[in-house]
């Protein structure tokens, strides 16, 4: 049966009996899904949701009447009057039976096993096995092998799922798994021989249902039962993947010992890539900074935070009322949270008193928001892209730069057969997915959104000299643009190659087509976020411009003059006119080819992990905490707001949320008027502890629901969090949904008007599956695959 | 790579045969054996690319059969069938003789490249069993008189 997802056909119910319980299910629908549906649980190890079907493992058989031997329910299709049993005690033998031939080859290590305590073969013997086995043959062994830095492969305890081979292919599309030999010895091999090329996702540890594939990051560090698990959000590119972080205490706090999202939360469900689920180790790397360190004597030398804050204070304010807050530079960080964002541009504006506010812009969010201003669910969320029926992608390399992108995309052509558009300069790999895919001039995606809107004209450029596979004629253009015209729903996701009129011309094209959405994608975990929390010289939080009316200008009463953006601070510094700069989790020299020399002449403060480029030429530098040692919230590329929750903890570092208060402090600046704390509720909260201590609970569940709950402290991010929602347009969003760990996707509609900024002023990240930024550089696991990447076997002998 | 006449003609002929381009693996990569001897890296890196395969999966294939191999073989290759027939009929000393005679074990080949010996499964010929198949060609019947004299016809053959 076909089904367009345009016209999602309602399937006629079927009816069916299962264990003697009325089951009701749309046709097509698997018995094993049926059965779910009414609490009955059919084991299965092969049977993985959203991928194709296996039937090898056979623990799924149940007995259906008329048929005559039992069935496998992972691959039956239920049909009407269907009687089904799934606790004769024939199904029950059935189990056992293939429980104990599973573990005739297996190694039984379960004691040093990593899926030792969640392994599903251990539950499934709990559940169903025999105590005994009559199996008297030695057992196959093979010695372990590694594959990759990050896979290793342990034959024995492999049962032959083959989840691995199908997750690998068919939701990653890399397909570098494959099966060798057959029968009693067949296994599951690496596609090149004895090692792997592939993406490094980790997908196949992850789906592994026993301990066969093992990561480097993870194996034998601990005990599952050892960890607690944070389900917080990816601290690396743009797509806000929700990662379910492992922490165990530590010498020198929490570690983090493990990331995955096996419980399926979030957009990604359980997809990771390699950074979201190893490159976690940034904050252990043993360069981080655990004091604050103040130059003296030409020397960054390790001070106290008294000592740090009291001097930031001091010379902030003495510049400030010396200079006047102009002399004032502050550069944010894509990513810290909202809230940060959010502290730091009104710290700029109301303490410092300086509109020189910038961060490191990998899209342009304000002509974004300037075009779809006004316009109800014009953006569509990371869930939009899996269920869209229709997806145009211009420019951007999602395979490298938006894992989760790429993922989302590739199972909607798969599993609901969307038609994907792609427009690049480059034969990315997400045109093996493509309805259409069309080969631009380097540089040109700007000419197709102009020809898209209607500028004819434009076509001639994006018809290039050259032949290639995929370049069309002007005719070709046109047609694909009618065909485009007639889509509906279509999701438009560009890269950072499309910017300002650009933007607007997207933005026309798409107001054509009934449903249109957009993304516009962005390189940083909160890129989305620092330009929502108004990072910018010119606009305030929710793209109001200095120079307009908000509630932002009564209640922070600011200079209406914009400020300097990153490259005119950097002018200013040079003729010493910047006399302080402060800089928030930013390398701008170490990633945008900033001269160090430029602010020899400014007092520098810098807050970060590491002794980063920008760091090393700071007058003080104030120990960081990062993303996954802190809460408050995150917004990805499409506009979803996630929770960030605390997971690791390094002593000695502080957040930048408390810094930016303690040095406003120390500035002699009332907090209050920064962080609105306090003011929460008073009341008999009834008993916290004995028979009745759910009393407590209760009130404070509700309170919290609401936003309600006593924000203590200056340095609770949440007070701010509060503040947000309340005056940036957009984030009127659940605090429920937000608190229960969901995204919530917030709308330009009612920003402000945004901005035209020069295009020159965006500098794309530009990086592969491999690096990010500059946390990448600190994360071993990265490094060990980049190398073993680049060394390539050669081809031909020397000789 | 460069595959005879013969191959290419063959090839042609058979791909249109069959609804996907990846169903003439197999016998595609036994008339690439029987030319080159073994499945060369470089034959399958031809055949994965002219059928639209990844190299995992040609290699997955061919290490699902037996009768494929990507180690060359000797110019004869002699396989004796142990399956239950022959093998109530003297298989095992076949097999043993074979493997003095030419002093070679299981899948191994003689110094001079003439013999490779495998053990293998029934070959369709119990009701002549014991029974060898060389290359292509069946003997049946056999003792070990019988096979020392079909082992010097195929030496005499491969030295001339």
């Amino acid at each position: 049966m076909t089904q367009s997802p345009n016209h999602k056909i309602l399937m006629a119910d079927v009816n069916l009996t299962v264990d003697g319980k009325k089951v009701t299910a749309p046709a097509g629908t698997l018995l094993i899904e049926a059965c779910k549906t009414v609490g009955i649980e059919v084991p299965s190890f092969c049977y993985y949701p959203n991928l194709s079907l296996q039937g090898a493992c056979r623990m799924c058989l149940v007995k259906i009447e008329k048929m005559p031997k039992l069935q496998t329910a992972c691959t039956t299709v239920i049909s009407e009057g269907m009687i089904v049993t799934t606790d004769s005690d024939d199904v029950k033998q059935a189990r056992k039976s293939m429980l104990e031939m599973l573990l005739g080859n297996h190694p039984l290590d379960c004691p040093v096993c990593d899926a030792g305590g969640e392994c599903e073969l251990q539950d499934m013997t709990f559940s169903y096995g025999a105590a005994e086995s009559k199996f008297m043959e030695a057992k196959n062994h093979k010695d372990e092998q590694q594959w990759s830095p990050v896979v290793f492969f342990d034959r024995p305890r492999c049962i032959l799922c083959y989840r691995c081979v199908r997750v690998c292919g068919e939701g990653m599309d890399v397909w570098a798994l494959g099966v060798q030999n057959r029968g009693v010895s067949s296994l599951i091999a690496p596609n090149k021989k004895d090692h792997l090329e592939c993406e490094e996702c980790g997908m196949c540890i992850d789906i592994c249902p026993v301990g066969a594939l093992t990561s480097g990051a993870y194996r034998y560090k601990t005990r599952p039962w050892e960890m607690t698990h944070v389900g917080t959000v990816c601290t690396h590119c743009g797509d806000g993947c929700k990662t379910t972080l492992g922490v165990r205490r530590s010498d020198t706090g929490m570690e983090i010992v493990r990331g995955d999202n096996r419980d399926k939360s979030g957009t990604n469900g359980d997809f990771l890539c390699i950074k979201g689920r190893y490159a976690f180790d940034f904050a252990n790397h043993e360069e981080r900074l655990t004091q604050p360190l103040i130059r003296k004597n030409g020397k960054l030398t390790p001070s106290t935070w008294e000592e740090a804050f009291e001097l930031v204070g001091k010379k902030f304010a003495e510049v400030r009322d010396k200079e006047g807050g102009s002399a004032i530079g502050v550069i944010g960080s894509t990513r810290t949270t909202n809230e940060e964002a959010y502290l730091l541009s009104k710290f700029a504006r109301v303490v410092l008193k300086t509109n020189n506010v910038d961060h490191h812009r990998t899209a342009d969010f304000p002509a974004l928001s300037a075009a779809l201003r006004g316009k109800p669910d014009a953006t569509a969320s990371m869930a939009d892209v899996f269920n869209a029926p229709a997806i145009l992608l211009i420019g951007n390399d999602p395979t490298e730069q938006h894992p989760l992108l790429a993922w989302q995309i590739r199972n909607n052509v798969r599993l609901h057969r969307a038609k994907l558009y792609v427009v690049n300069s480059q034969t990315i790999k997400l045109r093996r997915q493509a309805t259409s895919f069309t080969q631009i001039p380097l540089g040109t995606e700007g000419k197709v959104a102009s020809f898209l809107s209607g500028d004819e004209a434009a076509a001639d450029a994006l018809v290039s000299a050259s032949s290639d596979n995929g370049s069309i004629d002007k005719d070709g253009w046109i047609a694909l643009r009618d065909k485009l015209r007639g889509e509906q729903n279509l999701v438009i996701i560009f890269g950072s190659e499309i910017r300002a009129n650009d933007i607007s011309s997207l933005v026309r094209f798409g107001a054509g087509i009934s449903g249109a959405k957009f993304i516009c994608l962005a390189d940083y975990s909160n890129s989305r976020g620092a330009a929502d929390m108004g990072l910018y010289p010119d606009l305030l939080p929710g793209y109001h411009p200095l120079a307009g009316t908000s509630d932002f200008h009564q209640e922070w009463s600011v200079a209406q003059a914009a400020g300097l953006d990153l490259a005119n601070m950097v002018e200013a510094g040079k003729k010493g006119a910047l006399k302080a700069l402060y800089v928030v989790g930013s390398n701008p020299v170490g990633r945008l080819d900033i001269d160090p020399f430029a602010f020899s002449n400014s007092f520098v403060v810098v807050q970060d992990m590491f002794l980063t480029e920008t760091a090393i030429m700071a007058d003080v530098v104030l120990p960081a905490a990062n993303a996954y040692e802190k809460a408050g919230t995150m917004t990805n590329t499409c506009g979803d707001v996630q929770l960030v929750k605390k997971a690791g903890e390094i002593s000695g570092t502080k957040s930048d949320f408390e810094m930016i208060v303690r040095i406003a402090d120390a500035m002699g600046f009332d907090v209050r008027k920064l962080v609105p704390f306090g003011g929460g509720t008073r009341a008999d909260m009834g008993q916290s502890r004995g028979a009745q201590s759910g009393e407590a609970d209760r009130h404070a569940v509700w309170l919290e629901m609401q936003g309600l709950e006593p924000k203590l402290s200056p340095l609770d991010p949440m007070a701010i969090l509060d503040e947000i929602q309340r005056l940036v347009p957009g984030y009127q969003i659940s605090r429920p949904n937000l608190l229960a760990g969901n995204s919530e996707h917030t709308s330009l509609t009612k920003s402000g008007a945004g901005a035209a900024h020069n295009p020159e002023s965006i500098a794309p990240a530009n990086d592969t599956l491999f690096t990010s930024g500059t946390l990448g550089r600190y994360s071993r696991t990265l490094q060990s695959v980049l190398e073993s990447h680049e060394v390539k076997p050669a081809e031909v002998a020397a000789d | 790579m460069k595959f005879s006449d013969e191959f290419e003609a063959r090839f042609a002929e058979m791909v249109p045969h069959y609804p996907t381009k990846r169903s003439a693996l197999v016998p595609t990569l036994l008339y690439a054996q029987d030319e080159v001897g073994f499945l060369s890296d470089e034959v399958i890196a031809e055949l994965a690319s002219r059928l639209e395969l990844t190299e995992l999966e040609v290699r997955n294939v061919i290490s699902y059969y037996s009768m494929l191999t990507t180690e060359p073989r000797g110019k004869f290759n002699v396989q004796v069938c142990t399956n239950i027939s022959c093998m109530v009929r003297g298989a095992e000393e076949i097999l043993h003789h074979c493997a003095r005679r030419l002093g070679i074990g299981n899948k191994q080949t003689t110094p001079d490249g003439l013999f490779t010996l495998e053990e293998v499964e029934c070959i369709g010929a119990c009701s002549w069993a014991p029974a060898a198949q060389v290359n292509y060609d069946f003997h049946e019947n056999l003792t070990a008189e019988k096979i020392d004299g079909i082992l010097d016809e195929y030496k005499k053959r491969g030295t001339q």
